[in-house]
């Protein structure tokens, strides 16, 4: 592809802002903050904090590629948080059984979205936001609280390690592996940035369009239930408030663009994805540690998604020029 | 129906007001059979003093609608109104701290800091090339945090009974209607300028051009920052406006704007305008807004359950949307 | 041709997000119904609580406790200087940065407490357990203070946390004994029933009764209105709805305006919570209606224009001042001082009679009078006050 000489150049440069962030992290913890910032167990504890978020942020990386958008996950987090400690009970024999069922909870929603986007020709935008609110009123009407819980056997996939690397960042990084061999070694993969970068000429050049974004819709939504089985394996029993409180729509967008893909698809990639997620790990434990009220950060991470894209735009700009 | 009698002589007298019928957007129909509706199930609904107390819980959602058209109509979003209107209130309490001398100037100030979100998000989108999407959510994120920063996270200070005329109080002894809320009166006047703004100005043509194809308005010699920075402002000047009535209306808290942007958003859809830009409507995005306040409304007085309005929203969302997209598409 | 095929799709799709999580949760039985919250023996045992005297110093009720089985703390004495750690699940809202305020205050009483240390969890259980085991890593905390966001969820970070060093729940509890105390307040059922009871002895034959909620779901929010619930329900009062707030006063004020549009009249409200008791008066007042019997809290709007306007109104507290008492217990688990396992802190209501003690008009809107902070250092600026005249 020759689409990915300019992602495999930009990926670095994402990497180099996550070590400066990390390393001013490093300093001004030691300077005024308490802890340990360079104990294994620190960095290990920033690991697991990227994993919810880094798995829904890998699937919005394909749906953004392809130039659509995904803001329902949230609300499927909680569908499939909720629905998995409903299904499971507390019983380790219910599990297979439970899992499966939000699997395909999973690729329904996936499918919905990506039919409407593509045969209805909505706006992503709204359509997800709609799926999103129809997701929301359904299971607030359904359950109303921790509905069941999952067996204290299903927690291993949060807590568990393997060796001193915590099982769940384990995962995490097969995911991001696995996603990148998809986009960059795969048909598919291709066909997903040719749909992103220009949508009449992959027509035009055989690929199935809609077959693609479709695809990358499910993809999203089957992270954002992986998502949701860790977040609730980590709790224990899920809410409907899981999901939105997270605030997984809005976060794993900004994650993906400041990782450097395009809203507009088409340029990026998931390891760029993993540093934007890395990045905002960095962040809440570097303000825990020097104990800085959390609303500066919430200023700080906004122009953050703002200079980071802009970053990318003008330089892209630059070498376009 | 209509086709099929298409011949007789009586149909033909009735095609040409079938016709102009038909040109009316569906959103009229849609929000008079609402009212029609809420009238059944309230019959107190009709009477002015109600009618015009529904019309104030509305204004600032019409408000906002109002000014996000502009930015959409670019082919742009802007999310962070939400913010900006807890930035507002928050704002205007800490400013005033219940002193209404100081009202005044505080409203000067909040639209100022109106003023300055929306040049630095246009700024950004036409300058650094950042999608409206991401400059407005930075902003939608960096605001709330600035609100709760100012603030310390808790509402301080009250809010003075001057600062609070707007949302609150009404015009006393109007003829016909006997009181007016304020509000009222200030989204009439909102209105009537920007439906004039957009469709009977230069400007207005050259926001729809920028929205239509922004490269053929280039070459056309339109000056597109310009274009994208005012009606970024249009719509932060929006949203201080609703913010500053919102907070007469019912006083300080700190969520007070949370979810007003996808809000402002969805009722500009359902008004028929199209987010890809070039195409949208005033009075119809304004009709789009007070629908969903109808919608609300009505949903409130059937008495179905709060969870299942969230379902009710999105389905209209994504109904409306797919509405408009088969339209267009027949129309083309 | 196509053009029902797409109607086809869309009501496909729409069947399909609507109707499994919709299937699947009726599959288990009944729709849940809020009733299920209610628990008659924790019901009547908080009945009991609210009647009991509760020990210790009157002048000082944040040390208080009722009914308390007191347990050994000396395992876990330790040489000042220490480093308190606290998790806290978030400043999201007033009565949280009150708490926190008061907190803070109260930690600077106490020149033996070298290092405070915070986390910030921003409402979010994903990022409390983060913060308790980057707290936990440091290795730094001698005692680990928990305001958990929501109580299952936090269990096992919690136990975690008792393995090794000694741990304190507040507000919100968790599943699990191993915390050395929990303090809280009498609870939910205490808190909904005084507001509920106060409605059914004052309001008038056949009066209609409008409850306003913040949310649902949320168990301390759930209880108050389980037992509201329960004791209209024996009193066989009408009441004509139930609606959900947001916590959000705009949204509060158009619901009571829809409601007085229908009914023309409503003679009491029942609240949850608070936060929007004024702008539920206000929506009366700009109505022309008379104000009925209210409900709110101990924050300042509401009970200055109780005063005002000599309102028939109650404030069931959910005092801010056992963030205070959360300091004081680690310093005596410290010290090696016997601490309530749990310590259950008295929670007052405000009526009229003993209204004027708590209305204090120098501070802001949004301050809660129960925050017993008036002698701590920085008072009342600190808490956003003016000093009183």
């Amino acid at each position: 592809m020759k689409l990915s000489v300019p992602l495999r150049r930009r990926i670095p440069s994402i990497y180099i802002v996550l070590l400066l962030f990390y390393l001013a992290g490093w300093v001004l913890v030691s300077l005024f903050g308490r802890g340990t910032w360079l104990s294994g167990t620190n960095l290990s504890n920033m690991a697991v904090r990227s994993v919810a978020l880094g798995i829904v942020a890998i699937g919005q990386t394909f749906t953004i590629l392809v130039g659509s958008l995904d803001l329902s996950v949230a609300y499927l987090i909680s569908v499939v948080a909720v629905m998995a400690s409903y299904l499971m009970q507390g019983d380790p024999d219910k599990v297979p059984q439970a899992i499966l069922i939000v699997f395909g909870i999973g690729v329904g929603v996936g499918l919905a979205n990506g039919l409407i986007i593509t045969k209805l020709r909505l706006n992503a935008f709204i359509a997800t936001v709609g799926t999103g609110l129809l997701m929301q009123g359904v299971l607030n009407a359904s359950f109303e609280n921790f509905a069941g819980a999952v067996p204290a056997s299903f927690q291993d996939f949060a807590y568990g390690k393997l060796g001193p690397f915590p099982a769940p960042v384990l995962l995490l990084l097969l995911i991001a592996a696995l996603a990148a061999f998809v986009l960059e070694r795969t048909r598919f993969g291709a066909h997903l940035y040719a749909v992103g970068g220009n949508r009449s000429t992959a027509r035009l050049s055989g690929v199935r369009t809609d077959r693609v974004i479709i695809a990358a819709h499910v993809i999203a939504s089957l992270m954002a239930t992986i998502s949701g089985l860790f977040i609730v394996s980590r709790l224990r029993a899920g809410a409907p408030w899981v999901g939105p409180d997270g605030a997984y729509d809005i976060e794993s967008v900004a994650a993906v663009v400041v990782g450097g893909t395009a809203l507009s698809g088409g340029r990026g990639g998931v390891g760029g994805t993993l540093a934007g997620v890395f990045i905002f790990s960095v962040l809440d434990t570097m303000f825990n540690q020097l104990g800085i009220d959390p609303y500066l950060k919430q200023v700080f991470r906004g122009l953050i998604i703002i200079a980071a894209v802009a970053s990318y735009s003008v330089r892209s700009r630059e070498t376009a020029a | 129906m209509a086709l099929s009698t298409r011949t007789t002589p009586f149909t033909r007298v009735l095609r040409k007001p079938l016709k102009m019928v038909a040109a009316i957007p569906a959103i009229y129909f849609i929000l008079a059979a609402l009212l029609i509706w809420i009238s059944f199930e309230n019959p107190n609904f009709p009477q002015p003093e109600v009618f015009l107390a529904f019309l104030r819980r509305a204004t600032p959602l019409l408000i906002l609608a109002a000014g996000q058209l502009f930015v959409i109509v670019t082919g742009g979003f802007d999310l962070s109104v939400g913010s900006l209107i807890t930035l507002t209130v928050l704002g205007g309490a800490l400013l005033t701290d219940g002193n209404a001398d100081r009202t005044p100037l505080a409203i000067v100030t909040l639209y100022l800091i109106g003023l300055g979100v929306g040049i630095f998000n246009g700024l950004v989108v036409s300058y650094l090339r950042v999608s409206s999407f991401i400059t407005t959510l930075g902003m939608l994120i960096a605001l709330k945090g600035a609100a709760l920063l100012w603030s310390g996270g808790a509402p301080a200070g009250y809010l003075p009974d001057n600062f609070r005329i707007f949302g609150r109080q009404n015009l006393e002894g109007v003829p016909y209607l006997g009181k007016v809320p304020y509000a009222v009166i200030i989204l009439v006047v909102y209105s009537l300028v920007a439906t004039y703004l957009l469709h009977g100005t230069n400007f207005g043509k050259k926001a729809l051009a920028v929205g239509d194809n922004p490269r053929a308005a280039a070459l056309s010699g339109i000056a597109i920052p310009r274009i994208r920075i005012a009606v970024f402002v249009l719509s932060s000047i929006s949203a201080v406006t609703a913010g500053i009535l919102l907070g007469g209306f019912a006083g300080v808290s700190m969520n007070v704007g949370d979810g007003y942007e996808l809000e402002a958003i969805a009722a500009v859809v359902l008004g028929g305008a199209m987010l890809m830009g070039g195409k949208g409507s005033m009075p119809t995005a304004i009709a789009g807004a007070l629908s969903l306040r109808a919608l609300f409304t009505l949903l409130n007085l059937l008495g179905l359950p709060s969870p299942y309005r969230a379902a009710v929203q999105g389905l209209i969302i994504i109904g409306a949307a797919a509405y408009a997209a088969f339209r267009s598409q027949s129309e083309s | 041709m196509t053009k029902n095929l797409k109607y086809l799709v869309l009501s496909v799709i729409l069947l399909a997000l609507v109707v499994p999580p919709t299937v699947l949760a009726q599959e288990g039985g009944q729709p849940k119904s809020s009733s299920e919250f209610f628990d008659p023996e924790e019901f009547a045992r908080q009945l009991a609580l609210l009647d009991m005297e509760p020990e210790g110093p009157a002048d000082q009720p944040w040390l208080q406790a009722i009914d308390p089985e007191w347990v050994d703390t000396t395992q876990y004495k330790k040489e000042a200087p220490w480093t308190i750690c606290f998790s806290n699940a978030g400043n999201f809202n007033p009565w949280r940065v009150v708490g926190f305020t008061t907190m803070e205050a109260e930690v600077e009483l106490h020149p033996e407490i070298a290092n405070f240390v915070v986390t910030d969890a921003e409402g979010s259980d994903e990022k409390q357990i983060g913060d308790i085991a980057d707290l936990l890593a440091t290795g730094e905390c001698d005692l680990l203070i928990v305001s958990p966001m929501t109580t299952a969820a936090l269990t096992p970070a919690v136990e975690q946390a008792c393995e090794t060093i000694p741990t304190i729940v507040f507000d919100r509890g968790v599943n699990t004994d191993c915390p050395v105390t929990f303090i809280s307040p009498i609870g939910g059922y205490a808190f909904g029933a005084a507001a509920a009871r106060f409605i059914v002895d004052n309001l008038p034959e056949g009066g209609k009764v409008l409850a306003l909620r913040i949310s649902p779901g949320v168990d301390v929010l759930e209880t108050r209105w389980a037992a509201a619930e329960q004791i209209f329900m024996e009193a066989g009062v009408n009441v004509i709805g139930v609606e959900f707030t947001g916590d959000d006063r705009a949204t509060a004020r158009s619901i009571v305006e829809d409601y007085l549009e229908r009914y023309g009249e409503i003679d009491a409200v029942w609240m949850d919570a608070g936060a929007t008791s004024l702008a539920v008066i206000e929506a009366f007042e700009d109505m022309g209606v008379e104000i009925p019997i209210i409900t709110g809290e101990d924050q300042q709007d509401f009970l200055v224009k109780w005063q005002e306007e000599g309102l028939t109104a109650i404030a069931p507290t959910y005092p801010t001042f056992q963030w205070r008492t959360a300091i004081l217990a680690a310093i005596k688990i410290l010290s090696g001082e016997p601490v309530p396992k749990k310590w259950v802190l008295p929670q007052p209501t405000i009526t009229n009679e003993n209204l004027a003690e708590h209305v204090q008009p120098n501070m802001p809107p949004q301050h809660y009078a129960l925050c017993g902070c008036e002698e701590l250092p920085g008072f009342p600026e600190r808490w956003g006050g003016k000093p009183a005249n």
